[in-house]
């Protein structure tokens, strides 16, 4: 018996006809929470901006009040010099191009270019900003940047008990890391790259003989 | 049998300005044989496998986009043109477009007695009186592309579609469980 509701449609869904429709490959997935919602967990490596995504941009151009980030797809996003915290038009923030930004869309449809700020709705930035210096910046796939943002992931819990390290993950599937030295960020990156393909145990194999090191 | 392709796909890309369509995604094909330059073998090849993957590619999800599928022949055996729609469906998959339908490409080749060979080698093509490629869609079997080549009735061409369509079933399995093996990592 169908439960009464909205039923939400999630990414792989779409309505067509007199039902829904599955357009991408994968395993269904269905929260019952709220009014239920339903979607397909792909393997992707290709990003579609979609709208509240935080993402991490490489500035690429400034074009008068505005800057082009490439956030990996299809077309270049717009940020405003505006949209920092505490800038106004006369404190202007000190960017320039090959810089990292951190930052969610506010516009992100198939028709318009997107548009990205780095500043929530109340005007706070909360974490998003510019990236400092030093650091590495690698691209994964889309599935593993899920598996590393759920709730108590155990990867991350494990690596930072190797050693501390500074970590920004954004849905575009790009991982900036900063750790004390270069070798043990080359490590880490290596680790996370490497976790798409290893299971639990290979993983905690490769971390225990790290840390006996 | 032994006709191997390997299948690559980029996009949604940015499109130069001239090539973008305001409403969909632009679609190119690019085939690569495995010697030699592509020829007009190749581009006529192309065009077929880009009509067939235009039908089923949801183009309008993302507008103003290029997609570029790369296709390289490793080895050639017979059914080249069916494999080669076979790899761009995987190719599809994986990479996670908005698909409304999946296809299949199947070669039937009709012998001077009138017996019919699915997926014939390439010296069974040649003795062959005609040769039939089909692509055939997941959803209700329908025909996306037929290729003719040589001389058949029409009542031949139907009894070469309907073993065609049974042998879908197999090939659709296979796609099957190539992505279940994926996922259960």
């Amino acid at each position: 018996a169908a439960p009464q509701g909205r039923l939400l449609c999630g990414p792989g869904l779409r309505r067509g006809g007199a039902g829904l429709l599955v357009t991408k490959c994968g395993l269904l997935r269905h929260r019952p929470a709220g009014g239920g919602a339903y979607w397909v967990d792909s393997q992707q490596k290709r990003y579609v901006p979609v709208k509240g995504d935080h993402v991490i941009g490489i500035v690429t151009a400034k074009a008068g009040d505005v800057f082009r980030l490439d956030v990996g797809g299809s077309e270049p996003a717009s940020l405003s010099y505006l949209a920092f915290e505490g800038a106004t038009k006369r404190n202007r923030p000190n960017v320039q191009v090959g810089d990292l930004v951190y930052g969610q869309f506010v516009v992100a449809n198939k028709d318009m270019e997107p548009e990205m700020v780095c500043i929530d709705s109340s005007g706070k930035s909360s974490g998003m900003g510019i990236i400092g210096q030093d650091g590495f910046l690698f691209k994964v796939s889309l599935g593993l940047i899920r598996k590393l943002l759920a709730p108590k992931c155990e990867i991350i819990q494990e690596l930072s008990q190797l050693y501390p390290f500074e970590l920004v993950l954004g849905m575009n599937g790009r991982i900036w890391v900063k750790a004390k030295t270069v070798q043990q960020t080359l490590i880490i990156v290596n680790i996370l790259e490497a976790c798409e393909y290893m299971t639990a145990e290979q993983r905690k194999q490769a971390l225990a003989k790290l840390s006996g090191n | 049998g032994d006709t191997s392709v390997l299948a690559g796909l980029y996009g949604p890309a940015e499109a130069k300005v001239s090539k973008e369509l305001p409403d969909r995604a632009a679609l190119e094909v690019l085939l690569r044989p495995k010697v030699g330059l592509p020829g007009v073998m190749e581009r006529s090849r192309e065009q077929l496998l880009r009509q067939t993957c235009e039908a089923v590619v949801l183009g309008v999800l993302h507008p103003r986009t290029a997609i570029t599928l790369v296709l390289q022949v490793l080895s050639d055996a017979g059914s080249l043109l069916s494999c080669c729609l076979n790899a761009a469906c995987m190719a599809l998959l994986d990479a996670g477009l908005p698909l409304a339908a999946l296809f299949c490409g199947v070669t039937c080749a009709l012998q001077p007695d009138g017996t019919i060979l699915l997926d014939p080698t390439a010296r069974q093509e040649q003795e062959a009186r005609a040769t039939l490629t089909f692509a055939i869609a997941s959803s209700e079997r329908k025909v996306l592309m037929a290729n003719t080549k040589g001389s058949c009735s029409v009542e031949e061409m139907q009894q070469c579609l309907a073993a065609a369509q049974r042998a879908a079933d197999t090939i659709f399995q296979f796609y099957r469980d190539s992505v279940r093996r994926r996922y259960s990592k």
